[in-house]
């Protein structure tokens, strides 16, 4: 890991006219580093992610990222042409239905070839080599290339929508809920998945989640939000284990048992 | 009493008509780029041309000579009404030949013969937008174009020769102008596209329905769209015209008989009867005759 942050978060706010989406957020963002943003569903988890992707502009404060070519930049000053650039290179962004993610009408090669296409990738058999690659590597079976993602099942389109942002290896994933909605065995599978690329391919990722389990498994730290503010952060096993908070004891005491 | 009087020259109105030119201008100062314009109702439906006549009478003056052709035939219902009606309402002399036109309106076909310096082409376009079926959103086309994001018009591509083994899309095959913007270059068969590339002609777009106007000046530089390993092609046929015996023309199928007899002629009717007048013969084309 470098001691230079890959992205800066400095009092991030969003407001919706008088209510509140998230404020005064601060966190760094170290390269290879899995941060999990844990809360309950209206807490701002979602809003704060979209504010660091480019996807919302944040009411105040400012998102700094660490550029290939070592430079650091403010997000916001960046012109659109740069921050859609760096999103479909440097970064991806694994959503929560695929069907947000994917190209439903396209078939899976295309769908993972689209990312090298966009940057100038002319040739052929190329791209679909490294389609075949890449869903080799995210567990999709070769002879399914040409099939539409609308004929996957819910866990392979989400594998299909991971292979897809990691094709341009970039260095940091956004994840909206990438489990939600799938079964347990399958989100298992897609767990361990997650956690083989990341570490492989050391990759930072910013993961939202309610689920403390997932959060567990794959970060390394987390940060604990209520009514749009971080209440705790720290490292994921202390703030599971020794929860300061009482709304995150309260969380943490509230994993069903089995 | 002359009932003509009630329209105006060419059917629109001055208003429109320097509205609509403002438009063409900007279009030809940004090749391939969709210009939007308040498209007017034309006494005839959406689809029929509706955005190549607003253009036509637009540039039309006293002096031009007007060829519409439909699928490269200039007999067919949709050229010999549009032909018509500018007979009517402007009263401009109008011609089957392709030398002799200064203007020629032309839906899904670019004419054989080569267009010269000071021709004009009018295409009647149905949908302007390349990137369209693959991505509904106009805010986020606009976008592609303005930010020049054409990743996606590949996609296309690539998705043609995974399902058929070769760039199967034969018209409306995406076209870059001038190094900058992606067009579609309207539904005419990807024969034609190379004709588009350094025209001495004109060329200018309609898109009545979609409200878009854009054009392509002459001596432009309009490349095909493809892949490295799999490179650009036209059609090929292996017979030549069974009329007039031309060879490199696109042809038109036509059924004969219930018993799978077929004929491939000239999809162009001027450059076909102007090679029979020369001289040319087919293997049918005697058939007629005969008959």
């Amino acid at each position: 890991m470098s001691d230079q942050p890959l992205l800066s978060v400095n009092d991030v706010s969003k407001f919706y006219g008088s209510r509140v989406g998230c404020r005064d957020v601060s966190f760094d963002l170290y390269p290879g580093e899995v941060l999990a943003v844990v809360g309950e569903s209206g807490s701002g988890k979602t809003t704060l992610l979209n504010c660091i992707s480019t996807r919302l502009e944040p009411t105040n404060g400012s998102v700094t990222y660490r550029m290939r070519d070592e430079t650091t930049r403010d997000l916001y000053q960046m012109s659109e042409a740069e921050r859609r650039f760096l999103m479909r290179t440097d970064w991806g962004f694994v959503h929560q239905n695929p069907a947000d993610g994917l190209r439903m009408a396209v078939s899976a090669g295309a769908n993972v070839g689209e990312r090298l296409m966009a940057v100038g990738d002319r040739h052929y058999g190329n791209i679909r080599e490294t389609a075949i690659d890449w869903l080799g590597r995210v567990e999709i079976n070769e002879d399914r290339v040409d099939d539409q993602p609308r004929a996957f099942s819910g866990g392979m389109r989400q594998r299909l929508q991971i292979a897809r942002n990691l094709v341009t290896g970039p260095r940091l994933i956004f994840m909206d809920e990438p489990t939600g909605g799938l079964d347990v065995s399958v989100q298992a599978r897609l767990l361990d998945l997650i956690r083989g690329l990341v570490s492989d391919l050391g990759l930072a990722a910013i993961v939202v989640t309610h689920d403390l389990a997932v959060a567990r498994l794959l970060s390394h730290r987390m940060i604990v939000m209520k009514d749009g503010h971080v209440i705790e952060s720290g490292l994921t096993d202390r703030v599971l284990d020794d929860p300061h908070q009482p709304y995150t004891q309260l969380l943490v005491s509230s994993i069903l048992q089995v | 009493m002359n009932i003509q009087a009630d329209y105006n020259f060419a059917y629109l109105d001055e208003q429109t008509k320097r509205m609509i030119r403002r438009a063409i201008l900007k279009a030809i100062a940004i090749p391939g780029y969709q210009v939007p314009f308040s498209s007017r109702e034309m006494p005839m439906p959406y689809g029929w041309g509706t955005g190549g006549v607003q253009v036509t009478a637009s540039i039309i003056g006293p002096d031009d000579v007007l060829k519409v052709i439909d699928q490269g035939a200039d007999d067919t219902t949709n050229a010999v009404s549009i032909r018509a009606f500018f007979a009517k309402v402007a009263r401009v002399q109008t011609t089957t030949h392709t030398g002799e036109a200064t203007i020629i309106q032309t839906r899904h076909r670019i004419p054989e013969e080569q267009l010269r310096e000071g021709q004009t082409l009018v295409y009647q376009v149905p949908i302007p937008e390349p990137l369209r079926f693959l991505e509904p959103r106009e805010t986020e086309t606009r976008k592609m174009h303005a930010l020049e994001e054409y990743g996606l018009m590949h996609v296309k591509l690539y998705e043609d020769i995974a399902t058929h083994g070769h760039i199967a899309t034969t018209y409306a095959y995406p076209v870059k102008v001038e190094g900058r913007y992606v067009m579609d270059p309207s539904p005419t068969p990807k024969f034609d596209n190379p004709k588009m590339h350094m025209s001495e002609a004109l060329q200018l777009f309609g898109a009545g329905r979609e409200k878009r106007i854009y054009a392509i000046p002459p001596f432009t530089d309009v490349v095909s769209l493809d892949f490295d390993d799999h490179p650009f092609e036209v059609q090929k046929f292996d017979k030549p015209c069974a009329i007039c015996g031309a060879e490199a023309v696109y042809l038109d199928e036509v059924i004969l008989d219930d018993r799978g007899k077929r004929m491939f002629v000239c999809s162009d009717t001027d450059n076909c009867e102007s090679r029979q007048a020369a001289g040319h013969r087919g293997e049918l084309s005697g058939m007629e005759a005969a008959q």
